[in-house]
């Protein structure tokens, strides 16, 4: 194969991983929401513990059901039994609060200290009757959002094989119950509107609305969603047998893939994430040229939504965004934003799987070359300070950061967006992509507002720039 | 293993960074995993920082893991000291690091070769002290460090200030009202003629902790940091300290008068008495106020307390002593110090609660029903549940504890701010119970429930249970923009579809 070396390829650099990052064990927060009858239990420090508690403000009051098994001095030693100690607190916790299941986190600590996790959970689980997933959600191997591919990947294992002969006459009794007062036809009709395809499952924790939303969007193009990985409740777990078809959410998820394909024996459908119009229409479109359907109606729709959200977009044309890099959904982002009429120079990201996300660094490719924007640089494991002093030459317009960084570049009249809120909001589909411009325009919007009070930096003479 | 929800005090090393990023161009390097820097964030928002937080990771990951940090803590130590020329650098062990056991005493070491800032490993055990602790140690260990360093150099200036002066010992970032009882002890200072030699570790300079014997005397402010620092100096240099902290009438008045004995027994001649005199009853409003007929309204109304050793002392004294309000327990998480805590509050109140428990501090509210909280966040949320007014006097603390405007907890400002605090507490205690006797400000009932009429509309079921999910106070906008959407389109059921499709067609 001959290698022309085309300019217009992505580059990718790696540099030196001193970024600021949230811990994966904050995926605790959204996750012990999502799945309603779950308990996260985090075995880690008082470090572990303060992170959480500030990082989750409110929530921490609203009797959460999460909490820190709080390693002393004695199991660190080893003067204690692990066992013994855990077996303590999973029964406290059963006593109070009764999940259907309970997730261990396991922490930097653990693995230094090498606590078998895995090796206890079975045990344990035999002994007290609920089960215990473990996942391994620690700041020596992850950031941010990877915490909840561990833990879904944990998860995936979970998942059943089959249904059961008498658990599908089960629900098939909730079938019914749910479509009391219906006739059976309209329960037929309902079936019919389905193209005959193999079962699919999607994966990724989203808010329920989101899950509606998409499920309905793969509605409209005849598509039948089997289940979703994660669901509301851990004992409604989807099906999944071998040949299934798998697609993800969220590009952060890609060890939950690697299980699925390999462990499950399932097909990944590697397609763009549903994030923008660009990218909800490519993932839909994706899904039926697996299943050979022609999809309907998806032009018109996307152009419904670009036309939709043009009173944000002029905010934006022509404009640059810089990406730090905290939460993996750098590269989406960006694809998504350069379709806006943005330039976009580098991206910063803390984990690059090219191959999980072939198909969306792909469609960020071709979408620069459509755009006539210059290809950005995605830097992996980026080093903030250096980064800082790139803004400070490159004076982006917009810059995507955490909160360490966010009121610094502020006061020196950088506006920024705080990282964490993409992470927070609902991104995914058609029906959303008004609210991710909501939260890019905003810095811009607030400062259009200021712009006459003539204060952009509010710090003195900076001693090394 | 403990199973805990919450926590009052945090880990050792964020007591570290509190005292070296309080201080001019000191630089804290962490060694830790991914995530740990978390420290940044809460500076940055909390304090609203304008500038970056001067604290940095070295990252530990599985290489280190593996095989040790080798170079890489002492790369970045000699990388930070070129970028930012730091006067010092703090390596600060972590959890994680504390248990990997490396040397990293000879990290420092091998840094100060090259580097040319000062560069000192923080001494705090992780699974003994908490932030109290560390931030209480690393300030002296700071201050020893410069004492020493000036001593060897034959740089320690000799004898005391002219004119009587003070350090003011333990204003940090990220303490509760710090930055603003700093400002009234600096008036209070002023006031009395005594000069201020160096306040640390805030906005100080290391280069002028050689000047800290210069001093008269030091002050102490808060119970929980500086002592440490306050007894090193008194063991080096005899000067003497003053660990009474002025808050409230009478504290302030016994701290006045500590002061006027330590200066005079050094050669002054002053007589604080009629300054005294004067501030309590002319420009504190607080001794008037517990004349007042408002607050004879508060006698013997019960309350509890609860908070670090400084705060929920000198509150529960306040309120005792100054209000005649009935403090029915005084607790606080700094079992460490337990004993003090005792002896300070024990005439004051029935019962001591000494306890890290939130737990136990929930269920102990629960069994008095007092009529007002004086605590952290966590007894605030726990009022909010159990429908009790709560005052916040004590970390740990959220944003809204960090006010802009000018709110000391000290000095005779000081004293005005606690009685509005405790003045508003009640008050809206007192409303909240006229309310529920009287069933609501206005009696007369509520005819409709929107400003709309009842629409005509059918909405499914699950387009309903999906209108419930938006936050409430949307949710009328939201059902409005939809009908409008579907009488235009001439739907006549508001399904699902019908519901997002009015999402995206108006963007609401």
């Amino acid at each position: 194969m001959t290698n022309t070396v085309t300019p217009e390829a992505l580059t990718f650099e790696c540099e030196t991983g001193n970024y600021h990052t949230f811990c994966p064990i904050s995926c605790v927060s959204w996750l012990y929401q999502k799945i309603e009858d779950s308990f996260f239990l985090v075995i880690g420090t008082k470090t572990c513990g303060y992170f959480l508690q500030n990082a989750m403000g409110v929530m921490i009051f609203a009797e959460p059901r999460y909490a820190m098994a709080e390693l002393e001095e004695g199991d660190i030693s080893a003067k204690l039994n692990d066992y013994d100690e855990l077996k303590r607190l999973c029964l406290q916790i059963k006593r109070d609060r009764n999940p259907s299941v309970i997730v261990w986190i396991g922490t930097c600590t653990t693995e230094i200290i090498k606590m078998d996790l895995e090796g206890l959970a079975p045990k344990l689980e035999s002994e007290i009757g609920i089960p215990i997933v473990v996942a391994r959600a620690n700041g020596l191997d992850y950031a941010f959002t990877q915490g909840e591919d561990t833990v879904l990947a944990a998860m995936a294992a979970r998942c059943p094989k089959q249904v059961l002969e008498a658990e599908k006459e089960e629900r098939a009794g909730i079938q019914k119950l749910l479509s009391f007062g219906r006739k059976k036809e309209e329960v037929a009709a309902e079936e019919s509107e389905y193209v005959e395809h193999p079962p699919l499952v999607l994966f990724g924790s989203l808010p329920d609305p989101v899950v509606t939303q998409l499920t309905l969007e793969l509605k409209k193009q005849g598509i039948k969603v089997s289940g979703w990985l994660p669901a509301k409740r851990y004992t409604e777990l989807p099906v999944i047998e071998e040949g299934y078809y798998v697609s993800g959410l969220n590009p952060f998820l890609s060890r939950t893939a690697t299980t699925l394909m390999r462990r499950r024996k399932c097909k990944l459908i590697g397609a763009p994430f549903p994030i923008g119009p660009d990218g909800s229409r490519a993932w839909i479109e994706k899904i039926c040229s697996v299943f050979g359907i022609e999809p309907k109606g998806l032009a018109e729709r996307e152009k419904q939504i670009w036309d939709n959200l043009e009173d944000y977009i002029q905010l934006i044309r022509g404009k640059s965004v810089f990406f730090m890099g905290d939460n993996l959904l750098e590269i989406s982002l960006a694809r998504f934003l350069i379709r806006c009429g943005m330039t976009c120079s580098e991206i910063g990201i803390p984990y690059m799987d090219k191959r999980y996300q072939k198909a969306e660094l792909e469609m960020l490719e071709k979408t620069c070359q459509e755009m006539g924007a210059t290809l950005p640089k995605i830097i992996e494991k980026p080093d903030n300070y250096n980064q800082i002093q790139r803004i400070y030459e490159l004076k982006p317009d917009l810059v995507i950061t955490g909160m360490a960084h966010a009121n610094p570049l502020e006061a020196r009249g950088i506006n920024t967006k705080w990282s964490v809120e993409f992470t927070f909001a609902q991104i995914h589909g058609f029906t959303n992509a008004r609210d991710i411009l909501e939260l890019v325009t905003r810095p811009l919007r607030r400062n259009h507002a200021l712009k006459d009070l003539g204060w952009d930096k509010l710090v003195k003479e900076e001693a090394n720039v | 293993m403990k199973l805990a929800y919450w926590m009052y005090a945090g880990p050792a090393h964020i007591g570290t960074l509190r005292v070296a990023s309080s201080f001019k161009n000191v630089h804290a390097i962490m060694h830790a995993p991914l995530g740990d820097d978390y420290f940044n964030v809460m500076r940055s928002m909390l304090e609203r920082e304008r500038n970056y937080t001067p604290v940095t990771t070295s990252v530990v990951d599985r290489n280190v893991l593996a095989r040790g940090s080798q170079e890489k803590v002492v790369d970045n130590i000699i990388r930070k000291d070129n970028e930012e020329a730091p006067d010092l650098i703090v390596l600060t062990p972590t959890c994680t690091s504390s248990i990997l056991q490396e040397d990293l005493e000879n990290f420092v070491e091998r840094a100060q070769i090259d580097a040319k800032g000062d560069v000192m490993l923080a001494d705090v055990n992780h699974y003994r002290v908490n932030e109290l602790q560390a931030a209480d140690s690393t300030l002296q260990q700071i201050v020893k460090y410069y004492i020493e360093k000036a001593k060897k150099k034959g740089e320690l200036p000799e004898g005391k200030t002219e004119k009587p002066s003070v350090n003011i010992i333990g204003v940090s970032t990220l303490g509760f009202h710090n930055q603003h009882d700093c400002t009234e002890l600096k008036r209070l200072m002023a006031d009395l003629g005594i000069e201020i030699n160096e306040v640390i570790p805030e906005s100080a300079s290391v280069h002028n902790l050689k000047n800290l014997p210069r001093a008269w005397f030091n002050l102490t402010p808060y119970r929980e940091l500086g002592i440490m620092t306050a007894k090193y100096l008194e063991s080096e240099f005899g000067t003497p300290y003053i660990d009474i902290t002025p808050m409230g009438v009478v504290e302030t008045a016994r701290c006045i008068r500590k002061i006027q004995q330590v200066v005079n027994a050094q050669g002054a001649n002053v007589d604080y008495e009629e300054f005294i005199d004067n501030q309590t009853l002319h420009v504190s409003q607080a001794a008037w106020f517990s004349r007042s007929i408002d607050c004879q309204n508060l006698t013997g109304k019960k309350v509890v307390v609860f908070g670090d050793n400084t705060h929920a002392a000198a509150l529960t004294k306040i309120l005792a002593r100054e209000m005649g309000v009935h403090v029915v327990w005084a607790g606080t998480y700094c079992k460490y110090d337990a004993e003090w805590f005792r002896e300070q509050v024990s005439e004051y109140c029935d019962e001591v609660l000494i306890t890290e428990d939130n737990g136990e501090i929930g269920d102990a509210i629960a069994r008095v029903e007092p009529a007002a909280i004086f605590g952290t966040q966590m007894e605030r949320h726990v009022g909010k549940r159990l429908n009790i007014p709560c005052g916040v006097i004590a970390a740990p603390i959220h944003i809204q504890n960090f006010p802009i405007g000018y709110k000391p907890f000290m000095g005779y400002e000081g004293t005005n701010q606690i009685a509005d605090l405790v003045y508003n507490s009640f008050t809206l205690g007192m409303e909240d119970h006229l309310l529920e006797i009287f069933g609501g400000h206005d009696t007369k009932e509520v005819i409709t429930k929107s400003i709309s009429a009842d629409s005509d509309l059918n909405w499914t079921k699950e387009a309903k249970a999906e209108l419930n999910k938006v936050p409430g106070f949307v949710r009328g906008k939201v059902k409005r923009n939809t009908e409008k959407f579907a009488r235009e389109r001439g739907f006549e059921q508001i399904s699902l579809e019908v519901m997002y499709a009015a999402k995206e067609a108006v963007g609401a």
